[in-house]
C-alpha cells in the first residue's frame, strides 16, 4: 500500500506541468570583483519585472519569475547557472558576460532558448540568417566603434586622416571585439589606430598610459569593464589627458566608473544606447508598486544610475518581446520556442515606450527574421562631476552599415560554416 | 640622450614605484608566514576589509545598514558625520587589531599543531568570509578613498627632467607617497622586531616554536601581535591601492601582485619582500616597454611569474628566504 501511494504521488508530480509562471532566469554577479556593475544591472533587471508583477499581475495574466544564479561574472560559473536553471522553464537568457556568451551560443542553439544580449556578446550574433537562438539588438560593440568615430568625425570636420586613436582594451574576447571594425575604419578614414591591451582586473596601468603621454594619441576609445575602468580614467587624469578626447563604450560609462577619479573625470565622455536618470514616468509606478511596497531588489540605493537602467532596459525588452510571443501564440504560457517568435517580431515604436514610461528612453526596434541587430544607433554621455550626471552630448548616432554590414556576414558566414549551420529568412 | 632611452629610464623607475606598491602587499604575507607559517591567502582580502573599514568609517556609514534595513523596516544609511582621515585611519587600525584577536581565538587557537596545509585551508575560508563580511557590512559599491594623499604628476621632477634632457620624467605623486611609506614601515618594522621586547619574542617564535614556548613566550599573544601588524600593512595597501582605483572588491585581487615578489624575495624576509617588489616592479615594465610591442602587449601579469621562476631556478628559496636543509 506504501509502495502504491509512493508510486501514485511520484507519477503525480512527474505529471504536473512546471509551474506556469515565465521563467526568466537572472544570471547575475553580486560577488567578486565586478560585483559592483552587476549588481545595479540586477537589480534594474529585477525590478522591472517585479513591478509588472505587482501592477500589471505579470505579462498577459502570467506571472514573472526571474530566478538569480550568481555567476561572479566567471565563464565556467555562468555556464553551470545556465545547465542548473534552463530545466525550470525557463524562456531567455540574459547573461551579462561576453564570455558567458560566447560559450552559451552552441547551448541555447541545441536547446531551443532564447540567448538575448543587449550591447555586448557575439557582435555577429546580429545576422538573424545564421543565429537563429541569438538577438543582441539595439547596439552591438561593432554598433559602438563606429558611433565613436563617427562622433570623432562630426568633431573633425569630417575628416580624421592623420589623426592617432589609441584604442585602450580589456584583453579578453570582450575587449578584442571592436578592433577589427576600428581597423576597417582606421582603413577608411586614414586614422591611426594604436592598440593598447589592459590585463584582468586592469589594477595596474602604468605602463599603458605611460604609452599613451609617449604616444600623444589625438583619442583614446577605452573597451573597459571594472575597476580597469576607474584605474584608466584616474591614470587619464594623472597624466593630464584631456578628458572630451577620452571616450568609453557603455561599459566603461557608468558612476562607478568615474566616481573614484572626482572632479578630475570630468568631461569625459561615454557611448550609451538608453537614457539614464530618474526622470522617466515608470519611475512614479516604479517608486510606488516596488520601492515603497519594500520590494525593491538590493539596497534601493541604484535606481536612475547608467547600469541599473540598462537592466531595466534588458527586462523591458524582454517583456515585450514575451508580449510579442503571447500575441502571436495566442494564449499567455507562451514557451521558449513562442518567445523566440516574439523576440524576431518584436516592433517597439516610440509610441509603445511612451506608454510604459520611458519616453525617448531608447530607440525603436523593428527586428526581423534576418536582423537580429536592431537600429545600432547610439549617443554620446558627458560626466558632469560637479553634478554627478550624465549629460547627454549628442543626438543618436547611426552606426557606419557600410562598413558593418560585410563584416558581420564575413563572421558569421565563418560561424555557419564551422557549425554546419545552413542560412535561413530565404 | 636618445628618446628610446629616456623612455625606457621612466618606465624603469615607474616600475620601481609600482614595484613598492607590490611589496607593501607581499610584506604583510612575509610577516604572518615568517611568525607562524602561514601562507595567509586572506592578505588581498584583508587589505579590502581594511579599505572598507576605512571608508566607512570616514563617510559616517552605518555597518549593516542593508541588512538592518531589511530586517527592521528602517531606512537608515549614515550616522551624518564626515569623520577626519587621520581618526578614520586610527579607528580602521583598532578594527584590523580586534579582528587579529577574533580569528586568533575563533580560528588559530584551534589549529595549533596542525599541518601548514590546514592553515593555509583556514584563511581561504577565511578571505571568503570577510570578502562577505565586508559586503554585508559597508556594501559592494565602489567607494571613493580621499585621505589627502597627492595624486597626479610629480610636477619638480617633470620640469628638472625636461630641463635636463628635454623630456619630463612622469612620477605619480601618490607613488613617492607609497615609497616613503612603505621605507617608514620597513624600518619601524625592523627597529620593532631587533630593539622591542614584542619583536625580539616574535623573532624566536619565528626561529622555533617549542623553545620559544619553552622560555614563557605566549604563542597566542604573538599570533595576535603579527596578525594586528599584518593588518596594519594591509590597511596602509588598502589606502595606497584603493586611492588610485577607489575602493571595490577587486582590491582583493592585489594579493595576485604579491605572490610573485613572494617567491622571488623569500617567504621570511622583509627586506626580500622590498627587493623582490623592485625587481619584479622594474622587470616587468621594462620587459612590457621593450618585449610588449613585439608581441601584443599585455606582458605584465605574465612576466611577473617567469621572472620570479627564473630566480627559483637558481635560488630556490627566493633572494632572501632560508635555506632549509632536511637531515634524514
Amino acid at each position: 500500500m506504501k509502495k502504491t501511494m509512493t508510486a501514485i504521488a511520484l507519477a503525480m508530480a512527474v505529471a504536473t506541468p512546471a509551474m506556469a509562471d515565465l521563467v526568466v532566469p537572472n544570471l547575475s554577479y553580486r560577488t567578486g570583483p565586478y560585483a559592483p556593475n552587476g549588481i545595479p544591472y540586477a537589480d534594474g533587471f529585477n525590478d522591472y519585472f517585479t513591478l509588472l508583477n505587482e501592477r500589471d499581475g505579470g505579462i498577459g495574466g502570467e506571472l514573472v519569475r526571474v530566478p538569480e544564479c550568481e555567476t561572479a561574472y566567471n565563464t565556467e560559473k555562468g555556464v553551470e547557472c545556465y545547465e542548473s536553471t534552463k530545466g525550470d522553464g525557463a524562456l531567455v537568457f540574459n547573461p551579462l558576460s561576453t564570455g558567458i556568451t560566447y560559450q552559451l551560443i552552441p547551448k541555447v542553439t541545441a536547446d531551443g532558448i532564447t540567448l538575448y544580449t543587449p550591447g555586448y556578446g557575439r557582435t555577429s550574433a546580429a545576422n538573424g540568417k545564421i543565429f537563429e537562438w541569438v538577438f543582441n539588438y539595439p547596439a552591438n560593440y561593432w554598433d559602438g566603434a563606429s558611433v565613436a568615430v563617427k562622433h570623432l568625425l562630426d568633431e573633425n570636420g569630417g575628416d580624421l586622416s592623420g589623426k592617432k586613436i589609441a584604442l585602450v582594451y580589456h584583453n579578453s574576447a570582450y575587449g578584442k571585439e571592436p578592433i577589427r571594425t576600428l581597423q576597417e575604419l582606421s582603413a577608411k578614414h586614414g586614422f591611426e589606430l594604436v592598440e593598447i591591451p589592459v590585463d584582468h582586473p586592469g589594477q595596474e596601468q602604468k605602463s599603458q598610459w605611460l604609452q599613451i603621454r609617449r604616444d600623444k594619441p589625438d583619442y583614446v576609445l577605452m573597451w573597459g569593464w571594472g575597476v580597469m575602468n576607474a584605474v584608466a580614467i584616474q591614470e587619464a587624469v594623472n597624466i593630464r589627458y584631456p578628458m572630451d578626447h577620452f571616450i568609453g563604450v557603455w561599459w566603461s560609462g557608468s558612476e562607478n566608473d568615474v566616481i573614484p577619479a572626482g572632479e578630475g573625470a570630468n568631461g569625459y565622455k561615454a557611448i550609451g544606447f538608453h537614457g539614464t536618470g530618474a526622470d522617466y514616468p515608470v519611475y512614479g509606478d516604479l517608486k510606488q508598486y516596488v520601492y515603497d511596497a519594500g520590494k525593491a531588489a538590493g539596497d534601493g540605493s541604484n535606481p536612475g544610475n547608467v547600469l541599473y537602467s540598462r537592466g531595466m532596459y534588458a527586462a523591458m525588452i524582454i517583456s515585450e518581446a514575451i508580449r510579442k510571443g503571447q500575441e502571436i501564440a495566442g494564449h499567455s504560457a507562451v514557451n521558449a520556442a513562442e518567445v523566440r517568435e516574439g523576440f524576431e517580431n518584436l516592433n517597439l515604436t516610440q509610441e509603445r515606450l511612451t506608454e510604459l514610461g520611458l519616453p525617448g528612453f531608447a530607440q525603436p526596434i523593428e527586428a526581423t527574421c534576418a536582423d537580429h541587430g536592431g537600429p545600432g544607433s547610439a549617443m554620446i554621455f558627458q560626466w558632469d562631476a560637479a553634478a554627478s550626471t550624465w549629460n547627454q552630448a549628442s543626438d543618436w548616432i547611426t552606426a557606419d552599415s557600410e562598413v558593418l554590414d560585410p563584416l558581420i556576414a564575413e563572421d558569421s558566414a565563418a560561424f555557419a560554416a564551422e557549425n554546419n549551420i545552413a542560412e535561413r529568412c530565404n | 640622450m636618445p628618446d628610446q632611452l629616456l623612455y625606457a629610464i621612466e618606465a624603469g623607475l615607474n616600475g620601481l614605484m609600482a614595484g613598492v606598491l607590490y611589496a607593501l602587499v607581499a610584506l604583510g604575507f612575509v610577516l604572518i608566514f615568517k611568525a607562524s607559517g602561514i601562507f595567509n591567502y586572506a592578505q588581498g582580502v584583508l587589505a579590502l576589509f581594511a579599505a572598507l573599514t576605512l571608508v566607512g568609517f570616514q563617510n559616517g556609514q552605518i555597518p549593516f545598514a542593508h541588512l538592518i534595513n531589511a530586517i527592521f523596516g528602517t531606512d537608515l544609511h549614515t550616522f551624518g558625520w564626515q569623520l577626519p582621515a587621520i581618526v578614520a585611519i586610527v579607528l580602521a587600525a583598532g578594527v584590523m587589531v580586534i579582528l587579529s584577536i577574533i580569528i586568533e581565538r575563533y580560528v588559530l587557537k584551534h589549529l595549533v599543531n596542525q599541518a601548514p596545509i590546514i592553515l593555509f585551508m583556514a584563511t581561504i575560508g577565511l578571505a571568503y568570509f570577510l570578502e562577505g563580511l565586508g559586503d554585508i557590512m559597508w556594501g559592494a559599491d565602489i567607494k571613493k578613498l580621499d585621505v589627502g594623499l597627492p595624486q597626479g604628476i610629480n610636477e619638480t621632477i617633470d620640469t628638472v627632467t625636461y630641463n635636463a634632457f628635454g623630456y619630463g620624467f612622469f612620477i605619480d605623486n601618490l607613488d613617492i607617497v607609497a615609497s616613503v611609506v612603505a621605507a617608514l614601515l620597513v624600518i619601524s618594522l625592523t627597529i620593532f622586531s631587533q630593539y622591542s621586547k614584542q619583536g625580539r619574542a616574535l623573532r624566536a617564535v619565528a626561529d622555533d616554536h617549542q623553545a620559544a614556548l619553552s622560555v614563557g613566550i605566549s604563542l597566542r599573544f604573538i599570533w595576535v601581535l603579527v596578525w594586528s601588524i599584518a593588518g596594519f600593512v594591509a590597511l596602509v595597501a588598502g589606502i595606497m591601492w584603493g586611492s588610485k582605483s577607489g575602493v571595490q572588491f577587486s582590491l582583493s585581487l592585489i594579493a595576485l601582485k604579491a605572490l610573485p615578489v613572494l617567491m622571488l624575495g623569500g617567504f621570511t624576509s622583509i627586506p626580500g619582500a622590498i627587493v623582490g617588489g623592485l625587481i619584479i616592479g622594474m622587470g616587468e615594465k621594462l620587459f612590457e616597454f621593450f618585449v610588449g610591442p613585439m608581441i601584443g602587449g599585455a606582458t605584465e601579469n605574465w612576466f611577473a611569474y617567469v621572472l620570479a621562476l627564473l630566480f627559483l631556478v637558481f635560488r630556490p628559496q627566493g633572494l632572501f628566504g632560508e635555506k632549509i636543509i632536511e637531515r634524514v
